[in-house]
């Protein structure tokens, strides 16, 4: 939590990306605590591994520095503040009045395994599982078409017609 | 033993911490960590609600969301980098044209 009000408070993105790092592995202990072994290890690899590296390589290679302060941005303050603390009091009153009790797994008797995981996986939700291997693969395309230089699309369009 | 409530408080503070981010940020490359942040914040709530009910699909569903938030933080930043190829900017205050 505090990792998260520190991506608030800097203005360096950088800091802010690191922050996020910090957040995203609470979260995989978090996971750990709940039994979900599989999940915080992917929430490691994968947030914390592939999606931060993104980030960090983005913003050093587009030489991002200290943002700075407009007259939208400052409206957007005095409006956002407000009325994000009546929703987070909202829903947090929502939940808080339902209260319940869950037990913390130790670990060792954990049931969010990977062959538990993997049986459903691959036996009830195989069609959203494979519709996501398409939607990988276009994300790749996508990202590829984008990120190239426009000239060099141009070029790849022009070699498909000759 | 930990109430189920707390986890549940935890990630709407954090889903809280990913909206205002989105509003007040003005850098794309933080504005898109917001992002990131409400999706964490509700994968959190899916773990505990799973846990709550002894019920893996929650799980599931979590590694789902992940794949899809993958999938979007690869578009995503490639379309910041097409964005700032552009413009040469960041800030999204002056990004307010769809086409130059």
């Amino acid at each position: 939590m505090a990792g998260a009000i520190n991506l608030l408070v800097q203005s360096h993105p950088i800091n802010s990306a690191l922050s996020l790092i910090v957040v995203m592995g609470s979260l995989a202990a978090e996971y750990l605590l709940l039994g979900a072994e599989f999940l915080a290890a992917i929430q490691v690899i994968v947030y914390a591994g592939a999606i931060m590296v993104l980030f960090v390589i983005t913003i050093m290679l587009l030489n991002a520095g200290k943002e700075e302060r407009t007259q939208g941005s400052r409206i957007a303050t005095l409006l956002g503040i407000p009325g994000v603390l009546i929703g987070a009091v909202l829903v947090v009153w929502t939940l808080v009045g339902r209260s319940s009790t869950t037990h913390s797994v130790s670990i060792g008797a954990l049931w969010g395994a990977p062959k538990t995981i993997a049986r459903l996986l691959f036996h009830d939700f195989l069609l959203p599982f494979e519709v996501t291997s398409v939607l990988i693969l276009i994300a790749i395309l996508g990202a590829v078409v984008l990120a190239s230089p426009p000239d060099a699309v141009a070029r790849g369009a022009r070699k498909d017609e000759g | 033993m930990v109430p189920l409530s707390y986890y549940l408080v935890l990630s709407g503070i954090l889903f809280a911490c990913g909206v205002l981010g989105f509003l007040i940020k003005r850098n794309i490359i933080t504005i898109f960590m917001s992002i990131e942040l409400m999706l964490n914040g509700v994968n959190l709530s899916f773990v505990a609600f799973a846990a709550h009910w002894h019920a893996v699909s929650g799980q599931v569903f979590v590694f789902f969301v992940m794949v899809v938030a993958a999938a979007e933080a690869a578009v995503g930043l490639a379309i910041i980098i097409a964005v700032y190829r552009t413009r040469e900017t960041l800030n999204v205050d002056q990004v307010n044209l769809l086409k130059l």
